[in-house]
Formats: C-alpha cells, structure tokens, sequence
C-alpha cells in the first residue's frame, strides 16, 4: 500500500533521515520506535507530505505522492497528532465535521451526509453524548477520542499516529490503543505509530522500525527488534528484556545505573 | 446540532443587514443641523425612488450628500476594519491581532501626513489616494521581508511588520515634529481618525478594494478555520496552506490598507468586534466573517454617529468613541477568559 523508497530529508544542513525504505501493507500495524531525534515525528510528517524529502520517493498505491493533491491525500492519509492549540475552541462536532474537509472542495458547508459520517464516526468512539460540549472542556483522553473521530470522518485506508499515548494514564492507553487495534484489525485500516513506549509497540504492532539518527537499524516483528543487543545498541542504556507472561510478546524493563 | 449551515449563515445576514439598514436610517436622521427624523428618511426614501419633492434644498444636500455618503463609507470601513481583524487573528493565532498589527497603517499614516504637509489635504482625491499608496508599498516591503524561501512564517511576517511600523512611526514622528499648527491638528485628527476629511468620492476608492478582499477571505472561511488549530493541522485536512496563508494575508492588508487611507487609525473596531462576534455566534469563520462585517458596519457607523452629535457643533474624532468603548469592552472579556483562554 505505502512504499517508502529510500527517502532522505534535511531540514538545514544536516540529514535528519537517511536512506529510509520500508513497505507497509494494507492492514498492517506498524511500529516506529527510536530515541529522540532519530527521526520518528519527521518520518509521519513526510508520510502526509507535511514535508518534502530531497531524496527518493513514496509510492501510495504506486502513485508518487508528490502527484497527488493535498486533499486527494488527506482522503486516504488521516493524522492524529500530539495535542493542537485551541485558541477559540469549536465544539466537538464541529471538529469532527472538519475531517469532511478534503470532500467538500469549493464547497462551504457540510450537507446530510456529512453529518452521518461524522456522527457514525462519533457513535464509534463513544463521544456521541457530549458532541456538543467544547473541545477545551474535555479531559485529554476524550479529546484524543474527538480527533480518532475526526480522523475516522476523513474515510482513510492509512491512520498516522505520533505518540497517541504520550499525555495519557494507562487506563485510557489502552482505551485508546484498543480502539485503534479494532479499526485495524475490523476495518483493515493501516496504522502507523510513532511511539516512546517500546512495550505497547511490541504489544500492539505487527512489525517495527527501530531508527537511529535517521537511519534505519532494524526491521521486523517485536521478537526480532526488540532485543537487549538492538535496544541498547541505539538507547544506549541498559535494559532487561524478558516476555510478558500473558501475551507472550518481548518486554523491556529499564535498570538504574549499577543498582542491581 | 449547533452547527454552522448554509441556512443559518444566511438567515442572521439578513437579520444583520436589517439592524445595519436601520442605524444607518437613524445616523441620517441625527447631526448639528436639525432635520426631522420622519422628513429626513421621506428625503432618502424620495430620492432612492427618483421622486421630487419634501424638504429644503439645504435639508436634501445635507441628508443626501453628507450624511448618507459618511454612514456608508463609515459601515465600509468598520465591516472592513472587523473582517480583517477576524483574519489577522485565525492567521495568526493571536487574539491581540488587528488590522494594523503588520504596519500597513504607518504606511497609511505617512502617506496621509505626506499629503497633508504638501497641502493635498483640501484636494478631493489626494489624501486618500496617497495614503492607500503608502499602505500599499508598506505591505509589499513586509511581505518581501517576512517570507523565507517563498514560505509565510508567521512570526517572520509578524516582527517584519512590527519593525517596519517602527521605523515609519519614527518618520510619522519626523514630520510631526517639523509641522506648522494647522496642519498639526489635521495629522492628529488623522491619526486618531476620523472620517471628516472623507467626501463622497472617498467610497469610489475604497469599496472596490474591500468588497474584494471580503469576497477573497469568505470564499476561505472554512479553511481558516482549520488553520487556527495550527498549519499542520491545516494540511493534514488537505488544505493548500501557503497558498491559503498568501491570499488571505494579502486580502486582510488590502482592506487595511483601503480603510485606513479614508479614515486614518480608527482603533480597537479590528480588534473587538470579532472577539464580540465569537463571544455570541461561536469561532466558525463561515458565520464569523459576514457576521463581524455587518456588526463591525453598524458598530462603526453608530460611534461615528456620537462622534458627530455627542458635542455637536464640535465634531469628535470617531477614534476617541470607539476607543471609549473598545477598552471597557475588551476589559470585560479579560473578565470573562472563556473567550479568549489565552490571554
């Protein structure tokens, strides 16, 4: 579905990603992990074409994004980032309505169907009840919901995901990473995550891209990625790794300097 | 569903429109010379429908050729002034920003100044036409010096601005410093603004400028709103970002710049009527645009209005009553941080 052919972006001088290929198949969940500034956030950026790399290309479908209109991606390519800014704070309908954007073109207003796929999208993530309370006077896991929602009105085949988790407690980690699986794995969306969190990647993702300075290190399932050698090659820290008892998949627990 | 519709946007314009229409009936009906109410709206109704007959000659002129010409140019400029705050706002996400946060006005003021110094201050066309001018070339050296490699960056755009507004603020200060009485007290009336200098003709200049930059701006309304939760949030919703971002700069400046060459700096109507706005109708700019620009229209017209009869035969700069209530006005929404979270 994506396929990712040796891309190298710099924003200045220095290269930020180098050499990058990958492929990501339709339904696939795929995990990038690395240390910061190994170039997780700019590789998603480039994914959605937020930024341009000098070097080589991305096939969507075996289209080059490079031809495709902006809105002609963000039909297929949906985002949900760290928080945005709210400085005159819609309601939470409103936003969601804003993923209809790229279908409406010159179009001003949204019509009947709009508004069904957005309350459908609104029915699935359970924000239905207070569609119409402001977006700044919800807690952070509700507000996380809206922008699945909004994402979800945007029709998508791709979900990007930049650290989904990182201002959540665990009860609405897995709240939300749950809900992404379902999409996942009912709808065959393909989801790509960026995350810090090496546990919930090895617990969630079919397969993972551990990056070091814009590089990629390695490349495979959980078992194959995360391992003491790999982890601490590229963190530079120690780490124990052992599995989890339930589901079986690599765990990583992290060690005090010469405390053990 | 509170939602912003097509219905819903069109309903309140014609609402608007209807309390637009009847201040400016009632600001034609008011003013030192005292023509009753009912026969000064028979003149206007009279003449409207090229009938002859009610009232003086004197009274028509009066109705016809002054006061009408002032309400409608005063509502351009106020619904002008209104929509191009609203812009600078979302574009900037700033609630502090107005129509003259990128200096376009000191380009305004010294063009204004200029004229009046080299005595085109009595020329019917001269003052306006030179001050647009001074706008104009201001926004041109600020959009030369705050884009990067043919990117808007904001905060690039918005300090070009301020430091360009700087260095003509310190050329207003020149010329001011250099000036005769008379002139003097025209350059502070400018400066404070004030629509006396503006004659019928005035409106021919300016409204082609911002009907068109109202027309350029509403047709982007719903993908300003996208932008004010940030650029990539824009372009993760498939807008066209710097395209969006230079014509909507561009048009936002025009309309500055065409308010502000008939009327001089008329404060606080930029920066308090959209907050106003949002405060009742919500943020969305689909409904925010048309709605600031009829209530910016008649919020201005009204002052103008007081400007005129509050020590009449004395006029007022129209400045000092917008000011008079912009502040109370902006204090009470300090007070009420529901509306604006991040002061």
């Amino acid at each position: 579905m994506i396929e990712v052919n040796s891309i190298s972006f710099r924003y200045h001088e220095d290269w930020v990603l180098q050499d990058v290929s990958f492929r990501a198949e339709k339904g696939e969940f795929v995990g990038v992990i690395g240390p910061n500034g190994s170039g997780k956030t700019t590789l998603l950026k480039i994914l959605y074409r937020l930024l341009t790399p000098q070097k080589g290309e991305i096939l969507f479908e075996l289209v080059s994004m490079k031809r495709m209109e902006r809105a002609d991606i963000a039909k297929r390519v949906a985002v949900v980032a760290q928080e945005t800014h709210l400085l005159f704070p819609f309601s939470v309908l409103e936003t969601v309505l804003m993923g209809r954007s790229p279908y409406l073109g010159h179009l001003m207003f949204e019509n009947e169907k709009d508004l069904e796929i957005a309350k459908k999208a609104m029915e699935w993530t359970k924000i239905l009840p207070f569609s119409e309370r402001p977006m700044d006077e919800l807690s952070g896991g509700e507000r996380k919901r809206v922008f699945i929602a909004r994402a979800l009105a945007q029709e998508p085949e791709v979900i990007l995901l930049d650290e989904p988790t990182a201002s959540l407690d665990i009860q609405h980690q897995i709240d939300f990473l749950d809900l992404i699986l379902t999409l996942n794995r009912e709808r065959g969306l393909t989801i790509i995550m960026a995350s810090h969190d090496i546990n919930i990647a090895s617990e969630f993702c079919d397969r993972l891209i551990l990056l070091q300075g814009g590089r990629i290190y390695k490349m495979g399932t959980a078992e194959e990625v995360i391992t003491k050698e790999n982890i601490e090659t590229v963190y530079g820290c120690e780490v124990w790794i052992d599995q989890n008892p339930i589901s079986g998949m690599p765990r990583i627990s992290l060690l005090k300097k010469g405390g053990h | 569903m509170k939602i912003v519709t097509q219905k819903k946007v069109a309903t309140l314009s014609i609402f608007l429109s209807l309390l637009l229409i009847l201040v400016i009936l009632v600001s034609i009906t008011m003013g030192s010379v005292k023509v009753p109410p009912l026969r000064s709206i028979r003149i206007l109704f009279q003449s409207i429908f090229g009938l002859k007959g009610g009232g003086s000659e004197t009274e028509r002129a009066i109705i016809l050729s002054l006061r009408l010409p002032r309400a409608i140019l005063a509502g351009f400029v106020g619904a002008g002034l209104s929509v191009s705050g609203a812009t600078f706002q979302a574009l900037l996400r700033n609630p502090l920003a107005d129509p003259y946060i990128l200096g376009v006005s000191s380009g305004a003021a010294v063009g204004a100044i200029l004229a009046i110094l080299l005595g085109l201050g009595t020329f019917s066309f001269g003052l306006p036409l030179i001050s647009f001018l001074g706008a104009l070339l201001t926004v041109l050296v600020v959009f030369y010096f705050g884009r990067q490699d043919g990117k808007i960056h904001p905060n690039t755009l918005l300090l070009a601005g301020v430091i360009i507004g700087s260095f003509l603020s310190a050329l207003i200060m020149f010329f001011i410093s250099i000036s005769q009485k008379e002139e003097l007290r025209t350059i502070i009336f400018w400066l404070m603004g004030d629509f006396s200098f503006s004659n019928t003709r005035a409106i021919l200049i300016i409204f082609p400028y911002i009907l068109l930059g109202f027309f350029l701006l509403y047709l982007r309304s719903r993908h300003l709103n996208l932008i004010l939760s940030g650029e990539e949030n824009a372009v993760q919703l498939g807008v066209d970002v710097e395209r969006l971002k230079l014509v909507s700069y561009l048009s936002a400046s025009l309309i500055t710049a065409a308010s502000v060459s008939v009327c001089g700096l008329i404060g606080f109507v930029g920066l308090i009527i959209p907050h106003a706005v949002r405060l009742i109708f919500g943020p969305d700019h689909r409904l925010l645009i048309p709605a600031s620009a009829l209530i910016g229209a008649s919020f201005l017209i009204a002052s103008d209005t007081f400007a005129r009869t509050l020590l009449a035969p004395t006029e007022l700069p129209v400045g000092v009553i917008t000011a008079a209530f912009g502040g109370p006005f902006f204090l009470y929404l300090l007070r009420r941080r529901k509306v604006i979270k991040t002061i």
